[in-house]
């Protein structure tokens, strides 16, 4: 492995100066960032030990700070795997130090938010941050600290240790932060809620500086399975990550060099490529010159016959448990979800899942409501960018007999390793050709399921309107024509309303 | 004059109708009743199957025949609105009442039967009249009444109320409504030995002030425009009955040409009807050669007289009398045309005390 668990990457000075980049560009965006970091990282937390997580997070009114702006100040509190202690300051004093430099599907990836939103209040309030956490041994520990910009080093102004009778397990943050809630408001509760509906096995509860609880109950305690790190696959390595893996190999010879330490190389893939760019099986990887190392990441990636990424270091949700939280959250009159195979862009595996909700809850607002989300994080900005409302947009609907203005919800969830998000804000999914097609076809997939449904459904309504008119109208012919022919009773029609009916069973 | 007996004649009629009815709906009944969808087959009034015989010089009915089922999703509806039109009419003319087509479309509501519009209630009737080989009048049920007859004749109403008292035709010099009461009534004695029909109200009052009844022993009828069904079958009967010849005064276009021609040949609209028209009755004037031979004054025909005169020019019912063929050539050589209140530049007498009897003579039905 070219990354190592822990590792320090000086630049809390640089976030500091260009904190836009991670999201918090002003007071309302600070504080739903700041949420949004800390509520990612304890389902993450809890994820990883397939803990059905409970998060709770409590923003409450500290006092003014300017004219549209006040101090807050921001609880979560979470039941996930804890954090040892002698890493506790670090992971929140510490830009860039974490523990998710790892090839494998994970909400945050740079180890950055949690701390950016610690630095933010700390440059907002200038007060220290308390932690406390415990791994669900004997001992919790409790944190007073403070960041070192300059030097990107945590300080810890008081650490204390308790006994943990109750063996809890957990992590909870509490630090102050100043900003706008009344506007990010409307932000902050939309994210709860589609953060319930993609992770329908956590219970989610905020208390709003108002005092008003937002509870969103879990629908199952069934979570999907925790994805495994793995290794770099061929098609999505670049000439540093060579140098790295040859400065570490232990290995003496080509073959087997590509087949430890890339994904999905075996022996016989291994000699087919070293056919195909002329390289001896039995070279040394470390005699490699600078020369031939670039050689071989371009051969690395026009040969064709590597086996695409297998997809267990993805955690896709499942139809079911998307399904679960669809229902939960939307209520619709119907909903299909489908998940697709695997597919990869650029050596990143990637897997689409999309849940397609019709009537019942979904409100009818003259075009779809679109929900996406990338590794289980709830997309808020930049929708019209998205390559998802891209695809819906050019859809023909019209094929599966949906008009635009149907109370339509279309929910779309890409997971990858590396979400090809298009800027560091994690706020859009770029449009690239590989993924394009996969959402493009997904869509397609559950487009039809609907347009059966619709089908379906106009065909019952046809069939219970034809019967109507029978109904409706026979018995008054029997009437009519008993006038007019003097007769005291009526015909029996009985028998024929019963042939119509039974027709219409039959199509049913 | 010789008094002519026809009483009972419209006694006989209506009950005629009421038999029909109730045998339609004793159809329906029993169809039903024997467990099977009420069906019915009635000729079809598509343009295609309207056709022109020579022989009783009216449009009628070819073989096509169009299939009712209420076993049909689209037909259950109109099925279910021409039973309930039989049963409204049935009510009708038991009760012997009448009714218009504006009320049949109202009092469909009544019996929870609506109609999208009145145009669907009318093609219902149109379907029931096809069905029943009876003239909506037949079932009680008039347009609204605006032509008007004047002259010696007494007639004996059969409405209600009415039954057996008698009125003479002049004894109101407006003229008397061809309405549900007088079309219902037995004709009892005429001293008239003819029936001048005119186009135009105001001529038609004139005629009254100028004593042309007496003057030329007629009946005097306004069609006031295109005459109303009930009117062309009054004066079908009135020259069935009373055996009087009809002489028809119009404008001198092709319009007015036309006026005549429904009434005597009848309209295509009508062609699953019969005895609404009057074959033997005869245009009179205003013709285009009187606009020549009189020198009147006239305006010049548009592009839409124009249009009209090509097209009956080739219409069946032109055919027949060489007259229409000579009298379109001409309109179509002279290019004008001309009112019949042309006549006034000779004074407000000359068309009652010269024309009328030139014209009466010149087309006289021997």
């Amino acid at each position: 492995m070219a990354q190592a668990t822990f590792e320090e990457i000086s630049a809390s000075d640089f976030f500091y100066r260009n904190r836009d980049i991670a999201g918090f560009t002003n007071s309302s965006r600070a504080i739903f960032a700041a949420i949004r970091e800390l509520v990612e990282n304890s389902l993450d937390a809890a994820e990883s030990q397939k803990i059905p997580p409970d998060i709770y997070v409590r923003l409450s009114f500290e006092g003014e700070a300017s004219k549209d702006t006040q101090i807050y100040k921001l609880r979560v509190e979470d039941n996930g795997c804890g954090i040892q202690p002698r890493f506790i300051p670090s992971a929140f004093g510490q830009v860039l130090f974490g523990s998710k430099y790892k090839l494998k599907q994970q909400r945050g990836t740079f180890g950055l938010g949690g701390k950016m939103a610690v630095l933010y209040g700390q440059i907002t309030t200038h007060q220290p941050a308390y932690v406390t956490s415990s791994t669900g041994a004997a001992k919790t520990y409790a944190f007073k600290l403070m960041m070192d910009i300059q030097r990107n080093r945590p300080i810890i102004l008081d650490r204390k240790v308790l006994i943990n009778k109750d063996q809890w397990r957990g992590t909870i943050v509490e630090f102050t932060l100043e900003g706008d809630y009344l506007r990010a408001m409307p932000k902050i509760l939309e994210y709860f809620k589609q953060t319930a509906m993609v992770n329908p096995y956590a219970n989610l509860t905020f208390v709003d500086p108002k005092g008003r609880l937002y509870k969103f109950t879990r629908a199952t305690t069934t979570m999907p399975d925790p994805p495994k790190e793995t290794l770099p696959h061929p098609y999505g390595v670049d000439v540093e990550l060579l140098q790295r893996l040859i400065q570490l190999t232990t290995t003496t010879n080509m073959a087997d060099f590509l087949t430890g330490h890339f994904h999905r190389v075996g022996a016989i893939t291994a000699q087919k490529f070293l056919e195909f760019s002329g390289l001896s099986p039995s070279k040394n990887p470390m005699k490699l010159s600078h020369e031939e190392i670039v050689r071989l990441m371009q051969n690395l990636k026009k040969f064709k016959d590597f086996l695409p990424p297998d997809a267990s270091c993805l955690s896709p949700l499942g139809e079911a448990l998307l399904k679960a939280g669809i229902m939960k959250e939307l209520t619709p009159e119907y909903l299909v979800v489908h998940q697709r195979k695997p597919s990869t862009y650029a050596g990143h595996p990637f897997i689409v899942e999309m849940g397609l909700a019709y009537g019942g809850g979904v409100p009818k607002i003259g075009r779809f409501m679109l929900y996406r989300f990338a590794n289980k994080i709830p997309l808020l900005y930049d929708e019209a960018s998205d390559v998802s409302f891209r695809v819906i947009n050019s859809m023909n609907w019209r094929r599966y007999k949906v008009a635009n203005d149907m109370p339509i919800a279309i929910v779309v969830h890409i997971c990858s390793t590396k979400v090809p998000y298009k800027t560091v804000g994690k706020e859009f999914i770029a449009d690239r050709a590989e993924v394009r097609r996969e959402v493009a076809n997904e869509l397609r997939e559950v487009a039809r399921q609907l347009g059966h449904f619709m089908s379906r459904r106009e065909h019952v309504d046809k069939e219970r309107k034809r019967l109507g008119v029978f109904a409706k109208y026979l018995p008054r012919i029997a009437e009519f024509s008993a006038a007019l022919a003097g007769k005291e009773t009526l015909p029996d029609i009985d028998k024929l309303l019963k042939s119509v009916q039974k027709y219409g069973a039959e199509e049913d | 004059m010789a008094q002519k007996k026809t009483k009972g004649k419209i006694v006989e009629k209506r009950n005629e109708v009421i038999e029909s009815l109730e045998k339609f709906g004793g159809q329906i009944y029993s169809q039903l009743d024997s467990g099977a969808f009420p069906q019915l087959s009635m000729p079809s009034r598509s343009t295609e199957n309207i056709n022109y015989d020579p022989e009783l010089r009216q449009f009628i009915l070819g073989e096509k025949s169009v299939h009712r089922s209420a076993r049909n999703i689209r037909h259950v509806k109109p099925f279910t609105q021409l039973v309930w039109a039989a049963r409204f009419s049935y009510e009708l003319t038991t009760q012997r009442k009448t009714s218009t087509l504006r009320d049949v479309y109202y009092s469909a509501q009544a019996y929870e039967m609506t109609f999208t519009d009145q145009q669907e209630s009318n093609n219902i009737l149109t379907d029931l009249e096809t069905v029943l080989g009876h003239s909506r009048e037949d079932l009680n049920i008039f347009p609204e009444e605006r032509s008007a007859v004047f002259g010696d004749l007494t007639i004996e109403y059969t409405v209600p109320g009415y039954e057996g008292k008698t009125l003479n035709l002049t004894s109101h010099p407006d003229g008397v409504l061809i309405g549900p009461a007088l079309t219902s009534s037995e004709f009892v004695t005429t001293s008239a030995d003819k029936i001048i029909a005119i186009e135009k109200g105001g001529l038609f009052t004139r005629f009254i002030e100028e004593n042309v009844h007496k003057k030329y022993n007629a009946l005097l009828i306004s069609t006031a425009g295109q005459a109303p069904r009930a009117t062309r079958q009054f004066i079908r009967r009135l020259h069935e009955e009373m055996k009087l010849p009809t002489y028809i005064f119009t404008d001198g276009d092709p319009w007015g040409m036309h006026i005549a021609m429904v009434i005597i040949s009848g309209s295509a609209n009508a062609a699953h009807l019969r005895e609404l028209n009057t074959p033997d009755a005869r245009w009179s004037g205003v013709w285009a050669s009187d606009i020549v031979n009189y020198k009147l004054p006239t305006d010049p025909l548009d592009d839409v007289d124009i249009k009209r005169l090509y097209e009956l020019q080739k219409d069946p019912r032109y055919q027949d009398d060489p007259l229409w063929q000579r009298e379109i050539k001409t309109f179509l050589k002279i290019r004008r045309k001309a009112e019949q209140e042309a006549f006034s530049r000779y004074g407000l007498t000359y068309i009652v005390d010269e024309y009328l009897p030139r014209k009466l003579e010149e087309t006289k039905i021997k």
